[in-house]
Formats: C-alpha cells, sequence, structure tokens
C-alpha cells in the first residue's frame, strides 16, 4: 500500500513536470537552442522558465525545512552533496556539448519519446548507452560500493 | 544581441514562466511525498545503476516518474493539441548527443532539474558551478554549430 502511494504521487510528479515541460515550450529543442543561441536571435524563454521553476522551488524547499516527515510519513532526509572537483566540471561539459548538439535535455528526451518522435526514441537509447558505460565503468571501479537507492 | 520576437511573444512568455513554475512545483511535490531530489538524469542513471548491479530496491516510484514524463504529451493532448516541434540535428547529431548527455550527467551528478532546478533553489554552489559550466559549454557549441561549422546544428 505504502508503495502504491509512492508510486502514484512519483507519477503525478512526472506528469506535473512533463505537461510543464510541454507548455513552457521546452520540449522543443528549437526553442531551446534559441536560448542557446546568443549571438543569434535570442529567444530567452528558457531564462523565464528557470525562473518561473527557481521562484517555486525555492520557497517550497524552504517550507519543507521546517518538516521532519514526508506527506507520506518517511523520516525528511533531502540528500546533500557539496563537493566541486573534476567529475563535476568535465561531467558538465560533456552534458553541455551534448545539450546545445541536439537542444535536448533529458527531461524533453523523455517528452519527445512519449510524443513518439523517432528524435525521442534516438536519443533516449543514447543516453541509455552513455549511462550503461558509466554504470560498468564505475561497477567495475568499485564493485562494493552501495549508493543511496 | 537581438531578440527573437516571433518566437518570444507575450504568450511564449507567459507560457514559460508558468510552465517553469509546474516544473518547480514538481520537484517540491516529489520531496514534500518522498524526500527525493527530482533530478531527470539521476533518476534515469540510477535504474541503469541497479539493473547493472542486479538489484531491484527503489525501482518502482524512479520507474513511475520517467512514466509520467513519457505519458505527459498523451495527457496533454486529451485536451489540446501538441505544439510543434523543430529537430536541431540529425541522426548522428542525436546519437553523439545523447551519449555525451548520458555520460557527462551521470559524472556530474545532474542536469538542468537535478542542479538547474532543485540545486539552484538550494542555493548549492555545487549545482551553480554546474549550471553555470554546462550553459556555457552548450551556448559556445551552439554557437561553434551554427555559426562557425554553419548550416547543420
Amino acid at each position: 500500500m505504502k508503495n502504491l502511494l509512492q508510486w502514484m504521487t512519483a507519477l503525478i510528479a512526472g506528469l506535473l513536470l512533463g505537461l510543464g515541460l510541454i507548455l513552457s515550450g521546452m520540449a522543443n529543442p528549437a526553442k531551446v537552442v534559441g536560448f542557446l543561441d546568443v549571438t543569434g536571435l535570442w529567444d530567452p524563454s528558457l531564462g523565464l522558465v528557470m525562473g518561473g521553476g527557481l521562484l517555486v522551488g525555492t520557497l517550497g524547499y524552504r517550507w519543507l525545512r521546517g518538516c521532519q516527515v514526508t506527506l507520506l510519513g518517511e523520516r525528511m532526509n533531502l540528500p546533500t552533496n557539496s563537493v566541486i572537483n573534476l567529475r563535476l566540471i568535465g561531467g558538465s561539459v560533456l552534458f553541455g556539448i551534448g545539450w546545445g548538439l541536439t537542444g535536448i535535455c533529458p527531461g524533453p528526451g523523455l517528452v519527445l519519446l512519449g510524443a513518439g518522435m523517432d528524435a525521442g526514441v534516438v536519443y533516449i537509447l543514447a543516453l541509455l548507452a552513455g549511462m550503461l558505460v558509466y554504470s560498468v565503468l564505475e561497477y567495475v571501479r568499485h564493485p562494493h560500493q552501495r549508493h543511496r537507492v | 544581441m537581438s531578440i527573437d520576437w516571433l518566437s518570444f511573444t507575450p504568450n511564449a512568455a507567459l507560457a514559460a514562466v508558468v510552465g517553469g513554475a509546474m516544473i518547480g512545483a514538481a520537484a517540491v511535490w516529489l520531496a514534500w511525498t518522498q524526500s527525493r531530489i527530482a533530478g531527470i538524469s539521476g533518476i534515469i542513471g540510477h535504474l541503469v545503476d541497479l539493473l547493472v548491479q542486479r538489484k531491484r530496491e527503489a525501482f518502482g516510484w524512479r520507474l513511475a516518474f520517467l512514466l509520467g514524463l513519457v505519458l505527459s504529451p498523451l495527457l496533454w493532448s486529451q485536451w489540446a493539441e501538441l505544439p510543434p516541434v523543430t529537430e536541431q540535428t540529425g541522426v548522428a547529431g542525436l546519437v553523439v548527443g545523447g551519449i555525451l548527455v548520458g555520460l557527462g550527467t551521470r559524472y556530474a551528478n545532474g542536469c538542468t532539474s537535478g542542479h538547474g532546478i532543485c540545486g539552484l533553489s538550494r542555493f548549492s554552489l555545487r549545482s551553480l558551478v554546474a549550471v553555470g559550466t554546462f550553459m556555457v559549454t552548450a551556448m559556445v557549441t551552439v554557437f561553434v554549430m551554427r555559426h562557425l561549422v554553419g548550416g547543420a546544428a
């Protein structure tokens, strides 16, 4: 029963996030590249999406700081990580190149997949391949390391 | 710099703010209900991790969350037509780009949602460094592909 509630609330989060991406135009790679193309004809939309998201996010997370338990009754324990290292920066560079090439980050990729677009299918398969390489490399390096799951 | 007023209409600007607020609300909702970060690359990546390590713990909520994202266009199309999509690159670009995004977001431990929305909302310096890095890199990539190489991108 608790699992079912967990899955349903997670499903709602995914649906809401996806609808937000579609409404904001961020599921359209042309809008994203329009923002990234700062030296060409510039479309500021992505900045406003971030603004709207950060407004609600900042207020929401601040309010959650006072919560000891989640809505489903678990202990509130949001992960914190403050390490700034080469992995963070190198990974972000790779991500930035891929994002600039396609105009698609992982969320919109899943939305395009759900909309039945070939581009979404190809992009998500390639993304999974990249992640599989990472997981295998990490598993070979640290076979016994346990992540928080 | 000149603004693309044909794309950036008042309606588009309003939709961007409201859509962004929905994205933020989804992140807060996931944190409130189950103390989780709505980072899409991390959620997909953990599923891949679990498959590689042949574990099944905490698989369900991740799959349900991703299913919600995939189903969102179907829900949208129940009451409105899906907005048009213009692709920016061909199959080769999608394959190369997708692999780079997959690898990069795992090493960086986050993408536009996890670092961009969740991390910045929590005033994480680590996320600010990540967002600054991938934003600038993506802008440089678009500049190179559009204005130096030209055409294709």
